[in-house]
């Protein structure tokens, strides 16, 4: 697989490389002191210790991007399960349950089973990967992930030349999650959907942190999707299960409104949703009088994903 | 001599700006969230339709209190909505698109959302415009059919409230409440008066008829609203 950079990033989301390289010594200086000794698993590290500070920043990352402050993206983040106000979400969120975790991976695969987190992890090879993460609505900001490759975990698996659709389900807990208790908008739980060329593309990772770090509660911990051609919603949060199908499952969006979220929701600045432009995007860091940024088409990734679509009308198949 | 603000409605001019105030304390101290522009898109809609209601409920509020001489808040309030509406929309050309005209030529061709904000603007500016006492005088009855054209603005409003959320509906869905029954008054007040109008059609043409026999007019008199 060729690897490339895209080089047509305009200027004003480049930081000047020196600059971004000695932020970049500064905070895994300052990671490396904090987190001196934290050898510990990363699930059970104290959590004043970043857990993985000194990852390799992996494939695919425009090192040139320069990511979205923490605080703006532990801040505005849809949780549907919690509340349909950003904010209240990200407080209430912090009442999830996600130690223990694990993950059932089942259908169209040789060896289904329910594994533990910890151990998923054990197996897998995280990475940092800096994505941009655009938003239905109209927003979007560059995210460090922790992660690792969807594709990976489910070679571990064995799956059936008959699976061609995986179906990712989110966590149901009414007693915490107020919206599900009240059978709010959405049907629950969350459920998203891939084809199977779609989870298998390296660009397509299961993310347990973020900055170096545990994934906070509002952001999809402890393990969520990050397809970062699609808009947002595709990345479903705090997975539980993983199943591989012969048919497209129906996904929650899709499910609530057919015509506005399409299964495939690849970004797109030509298709307008039906109520509003997606021909731009707004930055969030971006402050007042800044114009906003023109949307790319599959958010930018094109060069890696475009081939997956080539016989497809993207008009129809939005 | 000190200067003091002693009319009641002075007192409003000024209360009435507060909100403007409070949103530059915000901006001031960076109180706006993860995504400022957003926030301050809403919070000037959001006034912008709060005044606009406080307009709309000054007559049923007169019908039902008998209180006089309301009419100058209605135009105070009105022409409020008009100026938290003229911000939110220079916040979206200047704040949020720098004036980046093809970008928002796209955006306003493919959004059906703001179709409904560019409505609801023009009527209010439209209303802006002929809010003068003067123009009252000068437009006669044409006012009166013109500024009617609020309930459409109104409803224009919501509809661009509503048709930007993807969730959380719970904000508009109040203000279409309000606006509803504000709406509904009128509505009520208008059945009423045709009734009346009909049961007093009859006996108005006898005499009138009657008073035209006798020679005391010469015509029908111009119908009254």
């Amino acid at each position: 697989m060729i690897i490339k950079t895209k080089n047509d990033i305009p200027a004003s989301e480049i930081t000047d490389p020196l600059i971004f390289r000695g932020r970049r010594k500064i905070i895994k200086a300052v990671l490396a002191v904090m987190g001196a000794g934290a050898g510990i698993s990363p699930i059970l590290a104290d959590s004043n210790k970043p857990a993985w500070a000194d990852l390799p920043t992996g494939d695919f990352s425009a090192d040139l991007l320069t990511p979205t402050p923490a605080e703006l993206i532990k801040n505005y983040t849809n949780y549907y399960e919690f509340s349909f106000n950003k904010k209240d979400a990200a407080n209430l969120a912090q009442n999830l349950r996600t130690d223990p975790w694990s993950v059932e991976i089942s259908g169209e695969v040789e060896k289904p089973g329910s594994y533990y987190l910890e151990d998923v992890l054990r197996q897998q090879t995280l990475q940092e990967r800096i994505y941009r993460f655009r938003c239905v609505e109209g927003w979007s900001m560059v995210v460090p992930w922790v992660g690792f490759s969807l594709g990976e975990l489910l070679k571990t698996v064995k799956p059936l030349s008959t699976a061609q659709f995986v179906k990712f389900t989110a966590v149901y807990q009414p007693e915490i999650m107020l919206k599900q208790r009240n059978n709010a908008m959405l049907e629950w739980p969350y459920v998203e959907g891939l084809r199977i060329d779609e989870a298998m593309h390296p660009l397509t990772i299961l993310a347990v942190g973020m900055y170096g770090d545990i994934l906070p509660k509002q952001n999809g911990a402890p393990l969520r999707l990050v397809v970062p051609w699609k808009y947002g919603f595709k990345s479903i949060k705090a997975i539980v299960k993983i199943e591989l199908l012969k048919r497209p499952p129906v996904t929650s969006w899709n499910q609530f409104a057919p015509n506005e979220y399409g299964f495939y929701s690849n970004v797109n600045p030509a298709v307008a949703h039906p109520r509003w432009s997606q021909s731009s995007e707004r930055q969030l860091g971006s402050g007042f009088f800044t114009p906003r940024r023109q949307t790319e088409l599959f958010n930018g990734y094109g060069e890696q994903v475009a081939s997956l679509y080539s016989d497809m009308d993207l008009r129809h198949f939005f | 001599m000190i200067f003091r603000i002693n009319n009641l409605r002075s007192k409003f001019i000024v209360v009435c700006l507060l909100p403007l105030l409070w949103l530059c304390v915000d901006i001031a101290f960076d109180n706006l969230g993860s995504n400022p522009v957003q926030a301050l898109h809403i919070r000037l809609g959001d006034w912008s339709l709060r005044f606009l209601c406080l307009t709309l409920a000054i007559t049923p509020i007169q019908t039902i209190t008998k209180w006089r001489g309301m009419a100058d808040y209605r135009q105070l309030f009105g022409l409020y909505a008009f100026f938290y509406a003229s911000l939110h929309l220079l916040g979206y050309l200047l704040a949020d698109h720098a004036l980046m005209w093809r970008i928002i030529g796209i955006d306003i061709i493919e959004s059906p959302y703001i179709w409904f904000g560019v409505l609801a603007y023009g009527i209010i500016f439209l209303l802006a415009l002929t809010s003068p006492k003067w123009a009252k005088k000068r437009m006669g009855k044409t006012w009166k059919k013109l500024h009617r054209l609020i309930y459409i603005a109104a409803v224009a409003a919501i509809i661009h409230y509503f048709w930007q959320l993807k969730g959380n509906l719970a904000e508009p869905l109040f203000y279409s409440i309000i606006v509803f029954l504000l709406l509904g008054f009128r509505v009520l007040v208008w059945v009423k008066n045709r009734q009346l109008t009909k049961m007093m059609i009859p006996t108005g043409q006898r005499v009138l008829a009657l008073a035209e026999k006798q020679g005391v007019i010469q015509e029908a008199p111009r119908k009254q609203r």
